[in-house]
């Protein structure tokens, strides 16, 4: 696993502007991903993960009222980049994106090839036939039969279409890709098929990985690194042996402990109250109306605190 | 494009659209015809023509084949010219300078209905002394009738109806003063008869010099002509029939494909962009809604030009700005949150991309058959537009004809054949794109598509 820092997120903030007032969705996140590394992003819905996504690969929607600080991908700063270079430079060849909900992520009036080939022929002025074959190579690679770039995406399996997705995705053979929730709506078998294809692609392609997911049981298959999302903001980056075995905050733990167990007579505990609303974010610690592990000094900000080369946003540890 | 032959190979289940395309294939081949038999600049000499170019027609006679459905027949016009078969031309010499030359020319008149004038159209060639023709019409009976004698000059026009000294004669004679019923009865009737059977009119020519000579064409205006009879002007109907279906077509589905292509991807642009691009086009939208339509044409027609294009121009420009760039938004707005949408705006697709590959194309199945639909539409307009006299006023078209035949008091004439022909056509113009107009709704329209 090479030590070099690929994508570098500093104070990233992503508010958006609503009727009721402003949502804090992606509220000064930091953290660091190296080259070849899988990092699972986890989180109660609504917390803000696929906003980080979006903020990172800057799709935006209308309603953005803050977009601040600073990203940066193999140490180059990308904020400063105009929307059309941002397009053009980044886009696909540096970092792709599989959307929510992949299976619908196609175009229902394209071939399936087409639209694979489509990222080679917009960013790199491929011809269609080349990107085509390249399509075709590329379904292979994800276990989709190369006679199915002719189809449509309505006549794939859901399992099939979020294969193609994802071929869409590693068709630039970029440095980053980030799943937005790969594996939701998909059968368990189907799941661990996708898991284990991520797997060998991130061996063969030396490829980065930020995985958005709910699924903390299979997502442990493929994250080196595991990040914790609450109320937008991160409160727990600890490698995945640590956070899978015994995380530190107080917020992982209730979420480990939710996770049913195949073994073992534990029932899967629940976190009492809901989190918090984004648009007035209690201040101190986010989590501390629900934490079982609440003191005095929580109403403060806590700080970020290294822990074995881990970091957790808790006053616990300082 | 294996998508679009399934449409279309589903389009035969349907008898009416079956039946539609087969009419606008029928236009099309007349419109082709039309354009290929008469040139476009042929067509508009014929039609701006006046009495050189029609003078072998009859006024305002309804068709020929009208006789298949008539108990009283009516006569049919024809023209030809002396020398040709039929009607023989000799000359005999009889001095050096003098000769005589006769015409004779044998007709069939087996009608009920009187014709509505007979012509000659004399050209004759002298130096001084000009040639003298004297005219008879011999009857079936046998009755030889002295029509005229006078000298001719180089062209000379002679109108039997319009002679005064044969209407006097006529009368002396106890024939109706009227020269067509005097010479085309049977003698002494009341009311009168037309005598039918062979005519023969002879014109005995004397010419005064040598190397003089006179030619003559003798026109018969029946009561009918043609395929599509006549009007004021004496001009043949099947000429504007005809070239109607080209401009009416080519009016019709450029309008049509136009306001409908242009309205969907200025709804598609502003629905993508959003912000005041979209504010822009709405409130433009908004404003072209109150606007008059028709007023506003009617008034580019009074003041500007009523060139057919200049219009069509004015009324895409009037049509792209309506309620379909709202509800084609409506459609946008929706298809734009699509998963789909995202993913192309995450690989770097390009706005132009996203809106001409990934929006459009969404909207292709309600384009196709409200384009089809729209077309009777813009036919319709130009014939209204002509019908209120802002029609082309170089190109034959059926909304011309129906405005002519309207200004000449046709219905009130009992010319009905004038306004049927081209109505007929517009109804059946509209008729056909509206037949395959429903069938293809119900072919892309998924909620009306039948299990």
């Amino acid at each position: 696993m090479a030590d070099t820092t690929l994508l570098q997120l500093d104070n990233l903030k992503l508010h958006f502007k609503t009727g009721r007032g402003t949502v804090q969705a992606v509220d000064g996140v930091n953290f660091t991903l190296n080259s070849n590394e899988a990092i699972v992003v986890v989180g109660e819905s609504g917390c803000g993960k696929s906003s980080l996504a979006k903020a990172i690969l800057r799709l935006l929607p209308r309603n953005v009222q803050e977009y601040s600080g600073k990203v940066y991908l193999h140490g180059k700063e990308l904020m400063g980049l105009s929307e059309e270079e941002f397009r053009q430079q980044i886009r696909w060849i540096k970092m792709a994106m599989v959307p929510q909900a992949a299976m619908n992520a196609l175009n229902p009036v394209l071939k399936v090839g087409e639209q694979v080939a489509e990222p080679m022929m917009v960013h790199f002025g491929v011809k269609k036939e080349e990107a085509l074959a390249q399509a075709q190579k590329m379904f292979q690679h994800v276990g989709v039969p190369a006679d199915f770039i002719n189809r449509y995406a309505f006549e794939l399996s859901g399992g099939m279409r979020q294969r193609v997705a994802l071929a869409m995705s590693l068709v630039t053979t970029p440095d980053l890709i980030i799943l937005d929730e790969p594996t939701s709506a998909l059968d368990v078998l189907t799941q661990a098929n996708i898991f284990n294809l991520l797997k060998r692609i991130k061996q063969q392609m030396a490829t980065s990985f930020i995985l958005i997911t709910h699924d903390i049981a299979t997502s442990s298959e493929l994250a080196d690194r595991a990040a914790v999302m609450y109320a937008g903001q991160i409160v727990e980056v600890s490698d995945a042996k640590t956070f899978f075995s015994q995380p530190h905050h107080p917020y992982s733990a209730k979420l480990m402990a939710s996770v049913p167990k195949l073994r073992g007579n534990a029932i899967p505990e629940f976190i009492t109250g809901q989190p918090p609303s984004l648009i007035n974010p209690p201040t101190g610690c986010r989590f501390a109306a629900r934490c079982p592990k609440r003191f005095a000094r929580c109403v403060e900000e806590p700080p970020m605190v290294q822990l074995d080369g881990n970091l957790v946003k808790c006053w616990l540890y300082v | 494009m294996k998508n679009l032959k399934k449409n279309f190979a589903e389009i035969s289940r349907y008898p009416s659209a079956v039946f539609g395309l087969f009419i606008i294939f029928l236009l099309v081949a007349l419109a082709i015809f039309a354009v290929v038999k008469i040139p476009y600049s042929e067509a508009v000499r014929l039609w701006r023509g006046g009495e050189d170019v029609w003078y072998m027609n009859p006024k305002n006679v309804p068709p020929a084949w009208f006789n298949t459905f008539r108990k009283t027949r009516l006569p049919e016009s024809f023209a030809i010219k002396g020398g040709e078969e039929g009607f023989t031309k000799t000359v005999t010499p009889s001095s050096p300078d003098t000769s005589a030359i006769d015409f004779e020319y044998a007709f069939d008149f087996n009608y009920d209905v009187y014709p509505q004038e007979l012509m000659l159209y004399f050209t004759s060639t002298y130096q001084s002394k000009n040639p003298f023709v004297s005219i008879y019409l011999i009857t079936p009976d046998g009755e030889e009738l002295r029509i005229t004698d006078f000298g001719i000059s180089a062209r000379q026009t002679y109108r039997f109806s319009q002679d005064e000294k044969l209407i006097r004669r006529l009368v002396r004679e106890k024939r109706d003063e009227k020269p067509m019923i005097g010479l085309f009865s049977v003698p002494e009737t009341e009311p009168p008869v037309p005598q039918k059977g062979t005519y023969k009119l002879v014109i005995n020519g004397q010419t005064f010099e040598a190397g003089s000579d006179i030619n003559v064409e003798f026109v018969f205006h029946g009561q009918s002509y043609g395929l599509a009879g006549t009007d004021h002007a004496r001009r043949d109907l099947m000429v504007a029939l005809l070239w109607g279906a080209p401009i009416a077509l080519s009016f019709g589905l450029l309008a049509a494909l136009a306001t409908s292509i242009l309205s969907m991807a200025i709804a598609a642009i502003g629905a993508w962009f959003g912000g005041w691009l979209d504010e822009l086009i709405q409130r433009i939208t908004e404003i072209n809604l109150v606007l008059p339509f028709l007023a506003v044409l009617i008034m580019v027609g009074t003041f500007y030009t009523t060139s057919i294009w200049t219009i069509l121009g004015v009324t895409i420009l009037l049509s792209i700005f309506t309620g379909a760039v709202k509800s084609y938004r409506a459609v946008f707005l929706q298809v734009k949150e699509s998963t789909y949408i995202e993913a192309a705006k995450a690989y770097g697709a390009s706005n132009f991309r996203i809106v001409f590959f990934y929006l459009i194309p969404r909207m292709i199945p309600l384009l196709i058959p409200t384009l089809v639909s729209a077309v009777p539409a813009y036919v319709f307009l130009e014939a209204s537009l002509a019908l209120l006299g802002l029609g082309d006023p170089v190109l034959p078209t059926w909304g011309k004809v129906i405005n002519d035949a309207q200004s000449n008091g046709a219905l009130y004439k009992g010319f009905y054949y004038w306004i049927l022909e081209p109505a007929v056509l517009l109804m059946v113009t509209g008729l056909g794109f509206a037949m395959l107009g429903f069938a293809l709704d119900r072919i892309f329209n998924p909620r009306l598509r039948g299990i």
